[in-house]
């Protein structure tokens, strides 16, 4: 079974001509089938925490470890964590001029399998994925990225979890921007992979509205670049009432 | 209508539409068209014609003080049966009737050079193999003239190669009688070190069909002026290029479509890739419609991709209008960056580095590599983009 395990990691970041340090020590353990929410406030670290599993070359690990299934996660490039079977759904998707959808799946698909898909199988399987995503078909012809709309740019990360099928999903901030019929379109998505069983989930939020669509097996805060409390959904229902003012004040964030 | 995104710091991407009785095309030249480089003042590079252009880079071409040598290029000429290849004095009464030189520097070609090719595919005959004209510089300067001409309803592909190095300025006729179809793939493939100026002037029959690929990869200064006009109505340009400018290079291509007929069309579409310090192109595509020429159908195109900081595009697209009575025109220009998000991106999908420049560099310039319709050609820029990127990636 696969296990993402992330012990004391602390993240620089250079801003401003000063190292600012984001993460402070995050501990978490995530394993195939299972669902972490991680919910915090503005600036607590969420998004850092998703870009450095991912391996983007602007945060620096200055202590710490992340292992998949025991292999140094840290050790890898972006593109090897990618194919190790790591996924970042990101919130906010990049414009890639001059490459379309299909062809970007396709290629990315062929790395992450290590052989490309079977021309025929492949082209039902886009089709079929983009139908359950309600996308239009003339949406493979597109630039990836270009000029699509911000609940078009979520379903096609949708689409890539779905397509790339990976061991670990990192949804950073998937529901923002997002209409009611848009975060459940998505959000039906994130649970078809959920439902195979072979994906651990590691759902980054703001709002606990997304929790509704997709439930939750742990839910951690996330505050001054730790966690500061982990429980089980019911936590969520608390942050629902009380927000995250307990967290942000006062003795827990120390 | 002019689009402009994501510009990469110090390019710029500037467009206008003009509607105005005089043409500024015409007037911002310094000086009217002549063959005789005695009519044009040597450029001080303010000029509106050359203020991209770094003059001391020419090696004396826009002075006077590039003499020719007798080892500038080697010009060899390969044609299919029917096609007739000559080599002809300058009194030859066919040079230079698809147009007039219009800067200094092309006037300074036509006045120098001493002997011209002329290439003839007689009336109706259609060809089925591709005529090649293979230029290759030996290191010296030289000046040079070449007329392609096709007898009406003649059919042709040529291919014009050019590799080795040279200081070279010459220009191009191409003559097309009633109903021809040219299709004409000019590469340059140059050493690093060597200067290419040039003008290509296409007169375009009446309901004849006239498709250019202007490649350009190599040379440390290329400057081609690609002009059309047409001798009668129902003519049809389709002007393409493609250009990969690395570190250093300056590589600028000015086009012209003089629509002074009726009922012509022409579309333009330029493509370019940067990469590496100081690696600059410019594009200019000038379009004139003239009072007489009703039922125009026009449109240019302009894109660049920024593969890395250094580098500079000037993209400058301008349509003037001098009839309301036209089917069409437009223009685009947008020059994009590949950068390190984009970068991240990719390779988050699992895709490695140097698979993800080449994936963007290939889709950019896919749409222009399958117009050309010449099988080893295509395979043969396919592979140079390749060469191109791996270079980069090292």
């Amino acid at each position: 079974m696969a296990t993402l395990e992330i012990r004391d990691l602390h993240v620089t970041v250079e801003a401003d001509n000063a190292t600012k340090e984001i993460l402070k020590g995050v501990d978490l353990t995530v394993k195939q089938g299972e669902t972490h929410a991680i919910m915090g406030p503005n600036g607590s670290g969420k998004s850092t925490l998703a870009y450095s599993l991912a391996g983007h070359p602007k945060y620096t690990i200055t202590s710490g470890t992340v292992t998949l299934d025991g292999e140094d996660v840290l050790e890898m490039s972006v593109d090897e964590r990618a194919r190790a079977g790591l996924f970042l759904a990101m919130q906010y998707p990049v414009e890639v001029p001059g490459v379309s959808v299909s062809n970007f799946l396709r290629t990315s698909a062929t790395a992450i399998r290590g052989e490309a898909p079977k021309l025929r199988t492949w082209v039902k399987e886009v089709k079929e994925t983009m139908e359950r995503l309600s996308m239009d078909p003339s949406f493979a012809e597109r630039n990836v990225n270009e000029g699509f709309s911000g609940g078009e740019k979520k379903r096609h990360e949708i689409l890539q979890l779905e397509l790339l099928r990976p061991k670990i999903a990192i949804l950073d901030e998937t529901d923002s921007g997002l209409d009611v019929d848009a975060l459940r379109i998505v959000s039906e998505g994130v649970n078809r992979v959920r439902e195979t069983g072979e994906v651990g989930t590691l759902l980054i939020t703001h709002y606990t509205r997304i929790l509704r669509y997709i439930k939750p097996d742990y839910v951690h805060v996330f505050s001054g670049g730790r966690i500061v409390e982990s429980g089980g959904a019911e936590l969520a229902d608390k942050l629902e009432d009380e927000g995250y003012e307990a967290y942000t004040k006062g003795g827990a964030s120390a | 209508m002019a689009e402009a995104q994501n510009i990469p710091v110090g390019s710029t991407t500037a467009g206008q539409i003009a509607v105005a009785a005089e043409s500024t095309v015409a007037t911002r030249m310094s000086a009217p068209p002549s063959f005789d480089v005695a009519d044009f003042p040597v450029p001080h590079g303010r000029e509106e014609e050359w203020r991209f252009t770094p003059l001391e880079r020419l090696r004396g071409l826009h002075d006077g003080t590039a003499t020719a040598t007798g080892e500038g290029v080697k010009v060899d000429v390969q044609a299919p049966e029917g096609v007739t290849v000559e080599t002809v004095g300058r009194d030859d009464a066919r040079l230079g009737r698809a147009g007039t030189p219009v800067d200094r520097v092309a006037a300074q070609a036509y006045s120098a050079f001493e002997k011209a090719g002329v290439v003839t595919v007689p009336k109706e005959t259609v060809l089925t193999e591709p005529i090649r004209i293979a230029v290759h510089g030996e290191g010296g300067v030289a000046y040079g003239h070449q007329v392609v001409e096709l007898g009406a309803f003649a059919e042709a592909v040529v291919v014009i190669d050019h590799t080795g190095d040279a200081v070279l300025a010459a220009n191009v006729d191409y003559v097309l009688g009633d109903g021809a179809k040219l299709t004409v793939v000019s590469v340059q493939d140059w050493d690093d070190k060597a200067v290419h100026v040039g003008q290509h002037n296409a007169l375009i029959g009446r309901d004849a069909t006239f498709k250019s690929f202007v490649v350009t990869f190599g040379g440390d200064l290329v400057r081609l002026h690609p002009r059309v006009a047409y001798a009668g109505t129902g003519g049809e340009a389709e002007l393409f290029g493609l250009y990969f400018t690395d570190s250093g290079q300056h590589q600028e291509h000015r086009l012209l479509v003089d629509h002074n007929t009726p009922h012509c069309r022409s579309n333009v579409m330029y493509k370019g890739a940067l990469q590496g310090e100081s690696a600059h192109a410019v594009w200019i595509g000038d379009v004139l419609i003239e009072a007489s020429a009703e039922g125009t159908d026009t449109y240019e195109m302009n894109r660049n991709l920024v593969l890395t900081d250094g580098a500079r595009v000037d993209s400058v697209p301008n349509l003037e209008i001098e009839t309301g009575e036209i089917v069409g025109a437009g223009h685009a220009s947008a020059t994009g960056r590949f950068d390190d998000e984009q970068l991240f991106y990719l390779m988050a999908r699992g895709i490695p580095e140097h698979e993800a420049r080449r994936l963007v560099v290939r889709g950019f310039f896919a749409e222009l590599v399958q117009q050309i319709g010449v099988a080893d050609i295509e395979e043969r820029l396919l592979a140079k983009i390749e060469e191109e990127l791996e270079a980069s990636v090292a």
